[in-house]
């Protein structure tokens, strides 16, 4: 009797550790239950925590406000902005979770790399249009200045608009391009777009041309608030009504 | 004089065959002449029209009749067929290009006759095989909440089909060759849950429009066929819900197949493509006695299925080249190991299993190559709200390399099923991308 149980201890501490072994081994390592975790169909493209992907067309995530991020999410859904892999990932996902993967972005904090072009190698003529452009905009047209609404830093505003610096010269090229060609949009009204349709092609590559030969200023984050000031009339913005607050 | 008298018999069966087929399709002998407009008489209860959404959803209609971004059920959503695209209506009640002018009774001819409100012949991609088994009371919830929700004035774009195959004509003459009005019904031998379920499966769920194959001229099975077939166009395969090797529904408990509908996921199982789709707009939403009733249902004709011999699964072939089980043993441990597991046993939850996983063991590798090709996640559900995901390799791994890694895992751990071949690989990578 006493012996049948030992055979059944003994046997049953063999199972534990066979199972054991094979959690060891077969098992993925270091599995944890994160965010981190559930966004590695995210980060295999625009790298590791969001921080950009290698080939300057996969932009950053960390760091841009949550309201941006959730639109671009919502814009591939709703066919504003294209991308089919973008959207085959977003087609199955709610919106509570999509708003929990872009605030996930949003709050992580990472250091930014260098100005992505040098100014030395670019026309100072185009750099000079780019720069007046995106500080002053063109009255003529009715371009307002980008900092108008993408911050004095030009690190964007909390919770919608997303900062303009640290992004590769291609990125921004494509999307200045993209909006020339309504391949992207933004929710109506749609004031990106009421921007670019008063540019040409030259003063785009100007403008993106100069904002990637910028470094980013100690304070990173995006603005809270814009400061109040004389500025252009705005055209309203269906995707960051907080611009409407900008006298 | 022998000439035209053959000629006149010619022409005399030419025109039998067209009374024939006049009468067969449009001799449905529906009177729709009921005051329009649109409102049920006596206008409906509000169980009515709540019966009418929760059946709207247990159809799955606004997955089709929604296009993106598009306000739901508004229609214009492309649906690609072989013949070419078809875009759905739009069923909100606008009375210029929804269903505002319609009544019941127009309803139900669409429904159960496949004809619009104007008498014409509707094109089948709209399922009206199956919901011609829907009951009266059913079609009218149905047109009940239709009728009652906002109006969306919206045209969809004209069908881009083709020709002959879009036309009138054409068809009249598919439909006498495939479709036939038709209720549902009840099994004498088999209870209440067991015919609810059929009902559902064979009628609203509409099941069998991707679990059968679709011949030549894109007629898809009887409503009851189960067997599985390739989704033309989209390139999924919907697999046989009978097979044991494919699905395992006889052998499944019943609380598992009410699991995969509710949530997405069950176990190491995990509903991606169109399925994902129908869990996200359909099955989510029904009630739990509904999922049970059609979990006993697919499970009775798994295991009717099961009893009869089937064909044999063919054995793994031994012709790799020489370089494939290095190379995909390779690729495996750099982009597969780290969530799958080096043994390929996952993580319970979040990452499949895939040594003994059936969807890795398919002889027809279209669903396989699909995952590793674009990734994604399972439908976020009640169930399942924050679902794992996986990453797309469509621009990291060539045809040869995910041929090797899929081959590498379809080899290991005990799996013992056929290579794949980069040709596999690229037929699907080829077909999309549009």
């Amino acid at each position: 009797m006493f012996s049948i149980v030992r055979c059944l201890t003994l046997g049953l501490q063999f199972l534990t550790l066979t199972a054991l072994f094979f959690t060891a081994n077969g098992h993925a390592k270091g599995f944890q239950d994160t965010m981190a975790e559930r966004t590695r169909a995210c980060t295999a493209c625009h790298g590791d925590q969001g921080r950009a992907g290698p080939d300057g067309y996969y932009p950053r995530l960390a760091g841009k406000p949550a309201g941006y991020l959730y639109n671009q999410l919502k814009n591939f859904a709703q066919g504003r902005r294209h991308y089919g892999l973008m959207t085959r990932l977003v087609d199955p996902l709610s919106d509570a979770y999509l708003r929990e993967i872009a605030t996930y972005f949003s709050e992580l904090k990472l250091p930014y790399p260098a100005a992505t072009q040098s100014a030395k190698r670019m026309p100072p003529a185009v750099l000079q249009r780019g720069q007046q452009l995106a500080l002053h905009g063109d009255a003529t047209r009715r371009v307002p200045a980008c900092t108008q609404c993408h911050g004095d830093r030009l690190t964007g505003l909390q919770p919608h608009v997303p900062g303009l610096l640290g992004l590769p010269l291609d990125y921004l090229n494509a999307q200045l391009g993209a909006w020339q060609t309504h391949q992207r949009q933004a929710l109506a009204p749609d004031c990106m777009a009421h921007v670019v349709e008063r540019l040409n092609t030259s003063d785009l590559i100007a403008v993106a041309t100069w904002l990637s030969t910028q470094s980013l200023p100690q304070d990173t984050s995006p603005a809270s608030s814009l400061p109040a000031r004389a500025a252009m009339a705005l055209p309203d913005c269906g995707s960051a009504p907080e611009l409407k607050a900008v006298p | 004089m022998k000439g035209q008298r053959i000629g006149l018999c010619f022409a005399g069966i030419g025109l039998l065959v067209c009374a024939a087929l006049v009468a067969d399709n449009f001799a449905d002998g529906v009177d729709v002449s009921t005051p329009s407009p649109s409102h049920l008489t006596p206008p409906p209860s509000a169980e009515t029209i709540d019966k009418g959404r929760y059946l709207i959803q247990a159809g799955n209609c606004i997955a089709c009749h929604t296009a993106r971004g598009g306000a739901a059920m508004s229609g214009g959503r492309a649906i690609e067929t072989p013949f070419g695209t078809v875009y759905s209506s739009n069923l909100t009640p606008d009375p210029a290009t929804g269903i505002g002018l319609w009544n019941a009774q127009h309803f139900w001819r669409a429904m159960h006759h496949g004809r619009s409100r104007d008498g014409r012949l509707l094109a089948p991609a709209f399922p009206y095989n199956h919901t011609t088994l829907i009951t009266r009371d059913d079609t009218d919830a149905m047109f009940a909440w239709l009728i009652t929700q906002a109006a969306v004035a919206k045209a969809p774009p004209a069908h881009t089909l083709q020709w002959p195959v879009g036309t009138q004509a054409a068809l009249a003459v598919w439909r006498s060759l495939y479709f036939k009005p038709g209720t549902y019904t009840p099994h004498a031998g088999r209870d209440a849950e067991w015919n609810r379920g059929a009902y559902l499966v064979q009628g609203l769920g509409h099941c069998a429009a991707c679990h059968s194959p679709r011949n030549a001229l894109g007629a898809s099975g009887a409503v009851n066929d189960l067997s599985g077939g390739l989704m033309p166009v989209v390139n999924w395969t919907a697999p046989s819900l009978l097979d044991n090797a494919q699905t395992g529904l006889a052998e499944t408990p019943l609380t598992d197949i009410q699991t995969l509908l509710q949530t997405g996921k069950s176990g190491h199982h995990h509903t991606s493509g169109p399925m994902g789709e129908v869990v996200q707009y359909s099955t989510q939403y029904l009630q739990p006695a509904d999922l049970q009733a059609m979990a006993v249902y697919l499970k009775s004709q798994a295991r009717l299925a099961q009893d009869k011999p089937g064909p044999t699964t063919p054995a793994a072939s031994r012709r790799l080249l020489p370089d494939v089980p290095t190379r995909g043993a390779d690729l495996y441990d750099k982009h597969c190991a780290e969530c799958h597991g080096e043994q390929g046993l996952g993580v319970a939850g979040a990452y499949s299993a895939l040594a003994g996983h059936r969807a890795v063991l398919q002889t027809d590798t279209t669903n396989l190559v699909q995952t590793v090709l674009y990734g994604g996640y399972p439908p976020a559900t009640a169930g399942n709200p924050r679902p794992f995901g996986m990453p797309p390799y469509i621009l990291t791994l060539d045809d040869k390399d995910i041929a090797a890694v899929l081959t590498h895992l379809r080899t290991q751990w005990g799996n013992s099923a056929p290579e794949v071949t980069p040709l596999e690989v690229n037929r699907i990578r080829a077909s999309q991308g549009k």
